[in-house]
């Protein structure tokens, strides 16, 4: 299965053990990016570079890969991500989030809470959370050794005063550990919550921009807020059209040119998994 | 409905498939050769080895082939399969001064040690649509003896200079360069580095932000004081031998450009260095080059940053087309759960507001 001519996983073993290197250190500061000598993929910057560098120095044979995109298996990038690894290291895949040993992911945090042992990989196409009010990355690299992020908070209060709350939907920064401001990858900020003393590893992977970061286990992660104004994730009003779901993420289909809505689960195995313990009569 | 958001296996095979259709196209027309491609297509072999960073012309033929004709797909494909390469050390730096010229051209001298050697260019062609070329013909004569014939010693244009005291001297390296491909980049960035981002960086990219600073972003006064092209030898010292051997000759093109200083407070006035290096024939990109890299000296040099060019944040990263088109081209990517919280964000916003107006006019009366 494994292609001939390119190493196990793609990536050669000296380049493996530099990016487990820069794992480490972003293990050891929680939430601190980790500049690493990312490497040409190939498939496209933008499209999961970090994560699969960051996938391919974890993974081994024994491992099990789970690939999500927009929180499901079957969206074409998460399938083609899925096939590269099935090529080039020939492990075992899975759709199930409890089977898997690593999981990565583009936007979502899947509804199954993870478990100990298990990685989140996370795809981040801009690491620094500050970029877009100051873009200059030496300068944003002074602020976090700082740790001045009062851009940030200025910037939270002006919406609030202007919109009567936080204007940020998706992609909202976090605190890790009560000392780095993170990005938490466009995820929307309904899943900024899973994060916060998560007890599976967590790491995050910037291919272009050339930085990993993670959040270890049991860390404490905080969604940036005000106490008069406390974080609200945000989720569609509405219960899934095909599994009931009233709690998880819900994915808005427009099913006809009058208005016509329905709501389905984000995350596919989640919802397939209600589905099939409905059929056997369990309690959802 | 809900299926037809998502991809799955069988499209994209499907659609893999049409494009392999699309790159043959019409079955009864003979198919390109590699060797058709890197003879008579040469200069986008050339842009392609620049920029995918690998000297190769036959892999960088097979990649222009694959990617039908597009030279960033190209490029692309040669650096995803350069980055697999062992490496197993570095040449010595070369020697252009060595270089066995097929052109050297001086805008700054009439006639100069050497000669001013014109060489296959575009340069002095009238642009018009030569229809002769339209059917196959007989290949044309060979260059004359004499056009060819390289220039037996030529020296640089900068050297010239430096033996005058006019230009400024560069610093040698103590230290062993830093490499872009094993490191990432780090603002500021000292010169070997930034270098190297302009030597990979797109064509038109450099084109553009080099012309800017012609047009006044940036207080450009260049002159081309040389551009030499032709084959240089790479000289590799192997461990085991400890003297260095020749493994072989490449294309390269070089352009240095001259630029006015009028000094500072530790300086004297004197000429300043801008300079270019590609793979191939790549003139345009190694002019493009010497301009932005002395537009980027600006800060080292005491000069004013006020110009896109001369910003070395906005010029290095921004520079690489490989990067760029991954991240222009990823918003086609499924951006739906980070759509759907804008959605129920904005409708949040505006009910709060529709809520508020119609309590106005009640607290009004």
């Amino acid at each position: 299965m494994t292609e001939t001519g390119y190493n196990f996983a793609y990536l050669d073993e000296a380049t493996k053990r530099m990016i487990r290197r820069a794992i480490l250190k972003a293990v050891a500061i929680p939430g601190h990016q980790v500049p690493f000598g990312g490497r040409e993929m190939p498939l496209p910057y933008g499209w999961g570079t970090g994560g699969i560098q960051v996938t391919a120095s974890l993974i081994g044979r024994d491992d099990v890969l789970k690939v999500i995109d927009q929180g499901a298996d079957d969206t074409t990038n998460a399938v083609s991500i899925r096939r590269f690894f099935a090529r080039v290291a020939g492990v075992a895949t899975t759709e199930r989030t409890a089977a898997a040993t690593i999981i990565q992911t583009r936007h979502r945090i899947p509804e199954t809470p993870l478990r100990e042992g298990q990685i989140l990989v996370y795809q981040v196409p801009m690491p620094e959370p500050l970029f877009r009010l100051e873009p200059r990355v030496a300068e944003t690299r002074r602020l976090h050794a700082l740790a001045d992020y009062g851009l940030m908070q200025v910037k939270l209060y002006e919406d609030i005063a202007r919109l009567g709350h936080v204007g940020l939907s998706y992609n909202y920064p976090v605190m890790v550990n009560h000392r780095y401001l993170m990005s938490p990858s466009p995820i929307p900020a309904f899943d900024n919550p899973k994060m916060h003393r998560m007890p599976a590893l967590q790491v995050f992977g910037a291919g272009r921009e050339k930085r990993i970061y993670a959040v270890p286990p049991y860390t404490a992660v905080h969604s940036l807020d005000f106490e008069d104004h406390p974080f609200r994730p945000i989720r569609a009003d509405a219960r899934c059209a095909l599994c009931g779901s009233d709690a998880s993420y819900l994915d808005e289909v427009v099913t006809d040119d009058a208005g016509g809505r329905l709501f389905v689960c984000s995350d596919t195995d989640y919802c397939g998994e209600r589905q099939a313990r409905q059929r056997r009569g369990e309690a959802a | 409905m809900y299926v037809a958001v998502k991809g799955g296996e069988r499209a994209i095979s499907h659609a893999h498939a049409w494009l392999a259709a699309l790159r043959r196209g019409e079955a009864a027309v003979p198919e390109l050769e590699l060797a058709q491609i890197r003879e008579q297509l040469g200069l986008a072999v050339d842009r392609v080895m620049a920029e995918g960073a690998c000297h190769d012309p036959d892999l960088a033929a097979l990649a222009i082939k694959q990617a039908c004709g597009d030279l960033i797909e190209a490029a692309f494909l040669l650096r995803a399969y350069r980055t697999t390469l062992p490496r197993f050390g570095a040449s010595l730096p070369l020697d252009t001064a060595r270089m066995r010229l097929w052109r050297r051209v001086s805008a700054t001298y009439k006639d100069l040690p050497g000669g001013q050697l014109l060489g296959p260019t575009f340069d002095y062609t009238h642009r018009l649509l030569d229809f002769s070329l339209a059917a196959p013909g007989a290949p044309p004569p060979a260059p004359a003896e004499e056009a060819c014939a390289a220039a037996a010693a030529a020296p640089r244009v900068s050297d010239l200079l430096a033996d005058e005291g006019l230009m400024q001297p560069e610093p040698r390296a103590e230290s062993e360069p830093p490499d872009l491909t094993r490191q990432p980049l780090a603002c500021p960035a000292a010169r070997p580095l930034r270098l190297q981002a302009l030597a990979r960086g797109d064509e038109g990219f450099l084109l553009a932000l080099g012309y800017s600073t012609q047009r006044g972003y940036g207080n450009a006064h260049p002159f081309v004081g040389e551009i030499r092209q032709g084959a240089v030898a790479v000289e590799f010292t192997p461990p085991e031998l400890g003297f260095p051997v020749q493994i072989g000759e490449i294309t390269v093109t070089e352009c240095q450009m001259v630029n006015q200083f009028l000094g500072s407070r530790t300086e004297p006035p004197q000429f300043t260095r801008g300079y270019g290096l590609v793979f191939g024939r790549g003139e345009r990109k190694a002019m493009a080059m010497a301009l932005v890299d002395r537009a980027l000296r600006a800060g080292e040099l005491g000069e004013e940053v006020t110009a896109p060019a001369q910003d070395q944040e906005f010029v290095l990263y921004h520079a690489d087309n490989v990067e760029a088109t991954g991240f222009v081209e990823h918003l086609k990517l499924p951006h739906h759960v980070d759509f759907q919280s804008e959605l129920e964000n904005l409708r949040g916003i505006r009910a709060a507001a529709q809520a508020a107006a119609a309590t106005l006019p009640e607290a009004a009366e």
